[in-house]
């Protein structure tokens, strides 16, 4: 029988309010390592020539906003810095509100970028694994026009864009289904398109694997650490970067816990003995 | 305008927040409107960004070349008939269409990727490597991967040897399952992240955003 009283546990949840409370209000600067994964993705944006075309896939919506909308936001950047032409795409309805809303928050940074010409929006597309492999094999077909209704052949940057064979990259933004399995199966595994993405942190050690000797993934960005790490990488810190002392101050708190936990625990086994 | 919505936003998250203390009136209305506000967003949206550009801006604009549509659009109709009990069995059709496309679309794609390119992957010669560290690593995948799957052979009891192998197989798996957990807690802390930025941020002005 236990012979201590448990803690309460709302002591815990002020304990972690305050843990992440109190590092966003006054920072700590911890400092922030890039590991091989953020690099790779990295590299693949960083070493394609400028002028490709590449596809980026929203298929997120605002319940993983704090985690995935930061990476998108230093992607996008990261990509059109180094002049590609972007295909966005969404394969979640609210992903078409996830990138206007980036779009909107980089107007000013990159105010001389066309429409039709440096960035088209294609808008959302039902059908997850079965679009994108028909994507593969004829692209006008699932988007006849763009998400005004404009018709993609008259869109300079979709010029010669008939399936993957001229697109560089696929990167995905993504926290489930479909997502960025699905791109790994059919834009990789099927037409070997290279495909990279973010993902959420909870869904990051079930993609991990395909980040492997075959390049099914080149890299993976993995929930708020992963955004933090490519902000630094870009030298554009943002949101990921300013919330990485709450997130270790609130991890630090969690492991206290834990061995705390641990102890009373060996403690009161014993007593029982 | 948006100072309301911030405004508004501010107490849906206090009530919300409100239930670590305990359960109270306030959580309920927050937990309430957000199920009622959520269906009937998403209701529109499916009409305005769904429906309509996919559905009745073809049919309308250009019926011959889109008339194709239409068998989806039954299809899709077929399903609601699940609120009607008399005539619910014509949902079956629409339902067991998707199921077998999915799954005769998903067989093929599984076994290239998560078998066939997973085993590839797996199969590395472990001395290949820059470095003392990357060779480890090699190693531990490979044993890792065997070790696992002699875990889940269960056509021979777990002793002996084999038996050894198989913990050996539980010691990867237990670390997996461990920095799972460690990714889900970031996951969950990142979500708060967000609230106080919202908080600190857009509401009281503390944090730059």
């Amino acid at each position: 029988m236990a012979t201590h009283k448990p803690l309460d546990r709302r002591i815990i949840f002020l304990l972690i309010f305050l843990g992440v409370a109190l590092p966003l209000i006054f920072t700590l600067g911890f400092k922030i390592e890039t590991t091989e994964n953020v690099e790779k993705a990295f590299n693949l944006i960083e070493n394609t020539q400028s002028g490709s075309r590449v596809i980026i896939s929203f298929d997120y919506d605002p319940a993983s906003k704090p985690e995935l909308h930061p990476m998108a936001k230093a992607v996008v950047e990261h990509a059109f810095r180094k002049k590609h032409k972007i295909i966005f795409t969404a394969f979640w309805p609210m992903g078409i509100s996830m990138y206007e809303d980036i779009l909107g928050q980089l107007a000013s940074e990159f105010p001389d970028l066309k429409y039709g010409e440096d960035y088209v929006t294609l808008g959302y597309k039902t059908g997850g694994q079965v679009t994108m492999q028909k994507m593969g094999k004829n692209f006008r077909n699932v988007f006849p026009s763009d998400q005004l209704g404009t018709l993609v052949s008259e869109l300079p940057i979709m010029d010669g864009i008939y399936n993957f064979d001229n697109i560089s990259y696929v990167f995905t933004l993504s926290a489930g289904t479909p997502g960025i399995k699905e791109w790994v199966q059919i834009a990789h595994d099927a037409y070997g398109v290279k495909t990279s993405g973010g993902v959420t942190a909870v869904s990051a050690p079930a993609i991990l694997p395909y980040v492997n000797d075959q390049e099914q993934l080149v890299g993976l960005l993995g929930g708020l650490k992963g955004a933090a790490e490519y902000e630094l990488l870009i030298g554009s810190p943002g949101t990921a970067t300013s919330g990485m002392d709450a997130q270790s101050i609130a991890h630090l708190i969690i492991i206290i816990f834990i061995v705390i936990g641990n102890i009373n625990y060996y403690i009161n086994k014993r007593k029982e003995i | 305008m948006e100072r309301i919505g911030i405004w508004i936003g501010v107490f849906f998250t206090f009530c919300i927040f409100s239930f670590l203390y305990k359960d109270n009136p306030f959580y309920k209305v927050a937990e309430q409107v957000f199920v009622g506000l959520s269906a009937g967003y998403w209701f529109m949206y499916t009409v305005f960004s769904i429906l309509k550009p996919n559905l009745y801006v073809p049919l309308t604009t250009d019926f011959r070349a889109n008339w194709i549509l239409i068998i989806p659009a039954i299809l899709g109709f077929m399903m609601l008939v699940r609120l009607i009990p008399k005539i619910d069995w014509l949902s079956r059709f629409p339902i067991s269409l998707m199921i077998g496309t999915t799954a005769g679309v998903s067989l093929i794609r599984f076994l290239q990727s998560d078998v066939i390119n997973q085993l590839s992957a797996t199969m590395i010669n472990p001395f290949k490597g820059s470095g003392i560290i990357e060779i480890f690593g090699n190693f531990l995948l490979i044993i890792g991967t065997f070790t696992g799957v002699i875990y889940f052979y269960f056509s021979k009891k777990h002793e002996g040897v084999f038996g050894g192998i198989a913990k050996i197989g539980v010691i990867f798996l237990m670390i997996s399952f461990g920095s799972a957990f460690g990714y889900t807690t970031m996951a969950r802390i990142s979500l708060l992240i967000g609230r106080l930025q919202f908080l600190l941020g857009d509401w009281l002005h503390i944090i730059a955003q």
